[in-house]
């Protein structure tokens, strides 16, 4: 009885110990994670758990070059219209199976279904086969420049790599299993919607050589678990709650706590994205007055960058002014055409706005007024756009609302709109395709609709091009028509570091939230 | 009323980057392109069949994320009560046996800041006190009750006390009126009378005969705290119903909001057919 007893507490002990040992990285992610599916939608929170679980065959490294990371060579025929790309060895699901050529090609057709980039290069794709289940071949009817640059993105749609029977899911149904090759094994038993996710180290995982760079180089994991706490979404308790060292890793806290942060015992902020965001105000080209590029123009003169960074973000060090539509920092990031905004003054977009033959319609600015991240862009928007002389209407709602008005088409007084503002990750707008606000296929773009043959020819040419030199050339193009045609006004940069405990350490630099590389101490 | 909104779930679901044709495909396969009867009419066959439908965000069953928050809910709720019950209910006693002292003007005092103090005010004063200066509790987070009955109450008692603060403020006035009405009455002078303890009079005769409304007080108490706990849960981060509720409100997930709405409809119910019967063990004059 005795033994039994001194074994049964022994066990017990064993199973405290290595429960102790167990080191649980403690999250916040930025919001909610909802839809399990990254293919399906663009929620960052979706592909933020696409990076977690999945692997993909290119990343996107600190420098924003494209790197392999599944892949481990490949090659291209003399007239660059047959891709055949070969897949380094050790890769394998999380339900031990290898990852083949069949796998790539069947996640390739599905991400090219839905995402405006994958689209693209679809329509220059002829074929997708496997010959070896190593291997995996892309013929295109032409070449075309934006193979890896597709392939590597590393915002939402990402390519991530399914298994073949998950992959053959219909692009607009979202699938149902959640098993990837990545670093980490989704708990599906253990996720609480509006609670918490859970991922476990995927000890099979066979990491590249290289250092951890953005999205591409070697995926370490030194934990054991990353738990995303989902349930804490007020500011001041997730402050609180850090400060305390319930948690470990904040992402995107509200600029509000910057310098209480700042202060805090045991807490330190680390900016992991340089590039971080840029700010947008997109323009209703259907309906007056913004389907008028003279009013367009003299709507982005008068919306200067400075008055929107100062009121959104508040802290000096934070944000920066930004003259191009690609994000400041990258390849394609240029200041041409963009004179309109950058040269310009109040007092020109009066004058601009009087030439224009505006004839007083109100100006419908969609205010979302529960997303402390750019809640407060729409009243400095109404404000500049009041003293330009427009007539302005700010309907405030909740940001869901904001979602579903902005993508009616509607006139503004029954219940569409004519201008919204938001905000973008760094990738989603670094390249003329990548970048939705410069779509112009009328109403196939990107909400707004605007139409315009020219810069829809450019941007054809771009995806064409396979000469760098020429490429930028042809992205300058594309924005000095931007410009002219008044797509969006571009409303400055910002970064949001990451509020962190002390014993963090290795979060990997580059775009997105990933958690890789991270070391508890 | 909700489908009256200009929220609309597909455009929320397919994303920032989503075009135009990718919402109306995502309408399409919600079935929301469908008329609102014939929408209303296939929830009211699959609840007919035990079905609450599927939510439009999580893709699980609406009864499955019921389940998943009840617990919380329901933890948070009954210690709070407790708490209210435990010190509200000799709180108004003694006031009312103390009526115009000062016990009496302290507790009224203490009532109209209970009622006016916001309880997100509440919360973050306790956080900074008990938790953040003192340590004695976590600042957010819920463990449950599997987890072990000490996590569950170490994590549950800071956001309870936070809570009950209004309850004990209104239970302990009900209980103060209730019992001043009874300690006016004739038995009450003829219990003091023939000598009884001002303790026994006090319990036995003044508060079971001013029970009926007290009970009534804690019985609707319950039923608000099942469903309006949202700021509480958003301050500590716990993953109840409440939270469920301005989710799946926010999203515009129909499904979700239609289950949980009917599932506090019956809680309502429910409760109040407890109370109701309750009256019979408390006024045995009450017959129904």
């Amino acid at each position: 009885m005795n033994r039994r007893f001194a074994a049964a507490i022994a066990l017990c002990l064993v199973a405290f110990s290595s429960q102790a040992q167990e080191k649980v990285l403690r999250v916040v992610p930025h919001s909610n994670l909802s839809i399990l599916d990254p293919i399906w939608t663009t929620q960052f929170m979706a592909r933020n758990h696409g990076y977690m679980i999945y692997d993909t065959l290119f990343g996107t490294d600190e420098k924003n070059r494209v790197q392999p990371q599944m892949v481990d060579k490949w090659t291209v025929s003399p007239d660059q219209r047959l891709w055949t790309f070969t897949l380094r060895p050790g890769l394998e699901f999380h339900d031990g199976k290898p990852v083949t050529g069949e796998d790539v090609t069947a996640s390739i057709e599905r991400w090219g279904k839905r995402d405006a980039m994958g689209q693209k290069l679809m329509t220059f794709v002829e074929r997708m086969d496997s010959p070896a289940p190593n291997t995996f071949r892309i013929f295109l009817r032409e070449a075309c420049g934006i193979m890896l640059e597709a392939l590597g993105k590393p915002s939402s749609n990402v390519p991530f790599v399914m298994p073949r029977r998950v992959a053959e899911t219909p692009a607009d149904r979202q699938i149902e299993e959640h098993i990837g090759s990545g670093p980490y094994i989704f708990k599906r038993d253990e996720f609480k919607p509006g609670d918490k996710a859970v991922y476990a180290k995927n000890t099979k995982y066979v990491p590249r050589k290289e250092a951890p760079s953005g999205t591409a180089g070697g995926k370490f994991v030194y934990v054991d678990r990353v738990e995303w706490n989902l349930a804490l979404r007020d500011a001041q308790a997730q402050v609180n709650a850090l400060a305390k060292g319930e948690i470990d890793i904040l992402e995107r806290p509200a600029f509000e706590s910057y310098e209480q942060l700042k202060k805090a015992d045991g807490v330190m902020l680390v900016n992991k994205d340089p590039l971080g965001f840029q700010y947008m105000g997109r323009f209703n080209h259907l309906h007056p007055p913004f389907n008028n590029a003279k009013v367009r123009q003299a709507a982005i003169a008068a919306m200067q960058q400075e008055p929107f960074l100062r009121a959104q973000v508040g802290v000096k060090e934070l944000y920066k002014t930004c003259a191009s539509m690609y994000t400041c920092g990258t390849p394609y990031a240029s200041a041409k055409g963009s004179e309109v905004q950058s040269k310009s003054n109040m007092k020109k977009a009066q004058e601009m706005l009087k030439a224009s033959g505006y004839d007083g319609t109100p100006v419908v600015i969609l205010k979302p007024t529960d997303l402390a991240a750019i809640q407060k862009l729409p009243d400095v928007a109404a404000q500049l756009l009041r003293q330009a002389g427009f007539k302005v209407d700010l309907q405030a709602m909740d940001w869901n609302t904001v979602v579903s008005r902005r993508a009616k088409k509607d006139a503004p007084a029954q219940g569409g709109w004519n201008i919204f503002l938001t905000a973008w990750l760094a990738p989603d707008v670094w390249s003329p395709l990548t970048n939705a606000a410069l779509g112009a296929a009328g109403e196939k773009s990107w909400f707004g609709w605007p139409s315009d043959a020219e810069i829809e020819k450019l941007r054809d040419q771009f995806a064409r091009e396979t000469d760098a030199a020429k490429r930028k050339a042809i992205a300058e193009a594309i924005q000095v028509r931007a410009f002219e045609v008044g797509t969006h006004a571009p409303l400055g940069e910002y970064v949001n570091p990451y509020a962190v405990r002390k014993n963090i350490s290795g979060l990997v630099v580059g775009s997105g939230d990933t958690y890789w590389n991270v070391k508890k101490n | 009323m909700l489908r009256l909104t200009p929220g609309d779930p597909a455009a929320i679901l397919a994303g920032d980057a989503a075009s135009s044709e990718q919402i109306a495909a995502i309408r399409a396969s919600l079935g929301l392109d469908r008329s609102l009867p014939v929408q209303f009419a296939i929830w009211l066959g699959n609840l007919l069949q035990g079905e609450l439908g599927q939510s439009y965000f999580y893709k699980m069953q609406v009864t499955t994320l019921i389940g998943q928050r009840i617990e919380p809910t329901l933890a948070l709720a009954t210690l709070t009560i407790l708490i209210a019950v435990v010190v509200s209910i000799p709180l108004g006693v003694i006031a009312a046996w103390r009526f115009g002292g000062w016990f009496d003007r302290a507790l009224m005092g203490f009532s109209v800041i209970g009622f006016s103090v916001p309880v997100f005010v509440l919360a973050y004063i306790l956080i900074w006190i008990v938790s953040l200066k003192l340590g004695w509790f976590p600042v957010q987070g819920y463990r449950r009750i599997a987890d072990g009955f000490f996590p569950f109450l170490h994590h549950l008692i800071l956001p309870a006390i936070t809570l009950s603060v209004i309850y004990i403020a209104l239970i302990a006035r009900v209980t103060r009126a209730s019992v001043l009405e009874a300690l006016g009455e004739d038995y009450i002078r003829t219990a003091r009378a023939k000598g009884l303890p001002e303790m026994r009079v006090l319990v036995r005769h003044a508060l079971a005969n001013a029970a009926v409304p007290i009970a009534t007080v804690i019985g609707i108490g319950i039923a608000i705290l099942i469903g309006g706990v949202v700021v509480t849960e958003s301050v500590y981060a716990i993953p109840g119903l409440g939270r469920l509720t301005v989710d799946a409100v926010l999203a515009r997930d129909f499904p979700t909001v239609q289950g949980v709405i009917l599932f506090f409809s019956f809680v309502y119910v429910f409760v109040n057919l407890l109370i109701d019967l309750s009256y019979v063990f408390l006024d045995p004059r009450i017959r129904y």
